[in-house]
């Protein structure tokens, strides 16, 4: 029984960063707006998160550096908005591009924070509460609130919501910007309590896997808390069971990303991707259908 | 401000607009030196200095545009089919580790070796994306999201041989496979590391792509299913098809790049990040400076090959992050596809 809690709380520890990065992406897919540089704004959270709370010389900032990470990610949030919505280009090679400079940018800045420790740091209990908080929230958002009914309008159906006289634009903007401040929340996490350090690629594809489960779960926010418990439990068990098994630790290290193919291809066979907003990766030009 | 459409935008434009976009990236990423704390004129001085004013620069530049030039061409083809291909890294992999295992494990007459290892290493690239492929064909699952989680794997895959059943004889360290034989291994110009057959494949096969995409009628159709599905639609063109031809094609030629890496440099199979420097990656921006001509990335490959061999100048002699190549590739790629509206409509002020 003990064995068992344990492994749920190591699952929810380690969901959490998935959860938040991924409310952050279900909530820009909801206005229509795919970002896949999550892992870009991951890396860039972390850095910003780590080095606030760094300082110089270990004596930072800690309350500062959760919104010194939502903040970095929020910002190159806009530089993706900006290229989709403003200029109207590809999102799904912007998100790209977006991941490139994020790990870019990150690594190179980071450098001078490379295996430094951080003593003082803060506890995940309200993290991972936070994390389930704003699922529920979310979820209350989408479903019972006006600003909720205006974003999945213009996920849905840009141009009938331009007509109601909603500002799509703005809309779509807000609801990037605030998906990539959670993506650096999201990162903020493994660099000041999961892990607490920075290393250059801590995010290790978390922000691929984030993208993935909103395909997973449907665009519902209630269904991502379960979804990232899920992959939370795997990362538990790849560590639990390396080394004890004959099976090889290369075998477990691949193990999360064959997972999201097959859960992706699972999707598809249930028709999943029928629940995804009808405009979602399509750039809003007035007047054309 | 306004947007006003150009019916018939002129080819000089679309020169003029990329060259504008990739000046705007050479100057943001100069912001990215300058945060960094090194002078961005310096900077770029250095990798210049380092690459194309060396004698040794050139061959490292050589070098770089191979994998790049085979991987772009690929590409080129799928971006056109709109076929995102994200994992060429992972088809890269797949492809030496195929090339390795014909290499360390078949018996072959010596004349026979490398033409089997470059066979082998070509299907084991195109199964990697045809997987893919299949996956987004039958279950519409996004390739963006499977090419990429399959570089993970492959990854995985190719540590796994080497430090288990592949592990070299002589392994200290570093783990790796044991060296191919003399016939196994590609010619090079003399004192380089630039192995010459692997690059005039290349050659070759951007003008053989170039050629199949506009004056073929299986060309024709990966364009129309490319620039109108649903014009493709009408004229009964499966774009499943079209979705799995250009993904054999693109993972192939990636495979191919992995041949190239480990035949032509080296001589075993090696941990991941060294063989590959994420070229995977960076002939991404390769294909799409070219436009969806196969052709250009002749001119494209050379242009990112200098930018890989300027990281290493910048790594060796400033101690700086390969991970600045990525910076370039992003930025780049921001520029490129922010400039695109730009092809088409013309700023007016009000």
């Amino acid at each position: 029984m003990e064995e068992v809690l344990n492994a749920l709380a190591r699952a929810l520890s380690f969901g959490t960063p998935l959860l938040i990065a991924c409310l952050g992406a279900l909530l820009n897919e909801r206005a229509g707006v795919v970002n896949l540089g999550v892992e870009g704004m991951m890396a860039l959270g972390a850095l910003a998160g780590f080095a606030v709370a760094y300082g110089e010389g270990g004596n930072g900032n800690l309350w500062l550096a959760v919104p010194a990470a939502m903040l970095a990610g929020g910002l190159a949030a806009l530089l993706h908005g900006f290229v989709t919505i403003t200029l109207q280009a590809n999102q799904f090679v912007s998100g790209l591009a977006l991941s490139m400079v994020g790990l870019g940018v990150a690594g190179l800045l980071g450098k001078r924070y490379e295996g430094l420790p951080l003593f003082d740091h803060p506890p995940e209990g309200p993290f991972i509460l936070g994390a389930i908080g704003l699922a529920l929230l979310l979820a209350f958002l989408f479903s019972a609130t006006r600003l909720g009914l205006a974003l999945r309008s213009v996920g849905e159906n840009p141009a009938a919501a331009d007509l109601l006289g909603l500002n799509v634009l703005a809309l779509r903007y807000g609801a990037v910007v605030a998906g990539g401040a959670l993506a650096g929340l999201a990162g903020a996490y493994l660099s000041l309590v999961y892990r607490p350090s920075w290393t250059d690629g801590m995010t290790a594809g978390l922000g691929w896997i984030a993208v993935a489960l909103v395909i997973f779960v449907g665009w519902n926010p209630l269904r991502a808390i379960f979804g990232a418990v899920f992959f939370g439990l795997l990362y538990y068990l790849q560590f639990r069971l390396q080394g004890q098994s004959g099976i090889p630790s290369e075998v477990f290290a691949s193990l999360p990303y064959l997972l999201v193919i097959l859960v992706l291809a699972l999707s598809g066979l249930r028709g999943q991707q029928g629940n995804a907003p009808e405009a979602l990766g399509k750039p809003y030009r007035r007047g054309e259908r | 401000m306004r947007l006003e459409p150009l019916p018939n935008p002129s080819p000089l434009r679309s020169v003029g607009v990329t060259l504008l976009a990739l000046g705007l990236a050479f100057a943001l990423v100069g912001g990215v030196f300058w945060a960094y704390g090194l002078g961005p004129l310096e900077a770029y001085r250095t990798m210049l200095e380092g690459t194309l004013l060396d004698p040794r620069g050139w061959q490292e530049v050589l070098r770089r545009t191979i994998p790049l030039l085979l991987i772009g061409v690929g590409l080129s083809l799928a971006f056109r089919t709109q076929f995102y291909n994200i994992g060429a890294e992972g088809q890269l992999l797949l492809g030496a580790v195929l090339a390795a295992g014909v290499a360390l494990f078949l018996p072959l007459p010596p004349a026979l070796s490398l033409p089997a290892m470059a066979l082998a290493a070509a299907l084991g690239g195109a199964l990697w994306c045809g997987l893919a492929a299949w996956l987004k064909n039958r279950l519409s699952v996004n390739e963006i999201l499977t090419t990429l989680m399959l570089n993970y794997v492959a990854q995985s895959l190719v540590i796994y041989l080497i430090n288990g059943p592949w592990r070299g004889k002589d392994v200290r360290g570093y783990i790796y496979s044991d060296r191919f034989a003399e016939h196994q291994q590609l010619p090079v110009l003399l004192g380089t590391n630039v192995h010459w057959p692997t690059l005039a494949l290349g050659v070759v096969l951007a003008l053989l792509l170039q050629l199949l995409l506009f004056r073929s009628t299986l060309g024709f159709r990966l364009r129309v299913v490319g620039e109108n599905p649903g014009a493709a639609r009408y004229l009964g063109i499966p774009q499943s098809r079209a979705f799995l031809v250009v993904a054999l094609i693109t993972g192939g030629t990636a495979g191919l790049a992995g041949f190239g890496e480990i035949a032509g440099i080296h001589h075993r199979l090696i941990e991941p990040t060294q063989l590959s420097s994420g070229y995977g990656f960076t002939a991404i921006i390769v294909a799409w400076l070219a436009r969806g001509h196969p052709a250009l990335v002749l001119l494209t490959a050379p242009l990112m090959g200098l930018i890989l061999a300027g990281g290493d100048v910048l790594k060796v002699a400033l101690n700086m992050p390969f991970r600045i190549v990525d910076v370039f590739s992003g930025v780049m790629l921001f520029a490129l596809i922010g400039s695109e509206l730009f092809l088409h409509y013309r700023l007016r002020l009000r």
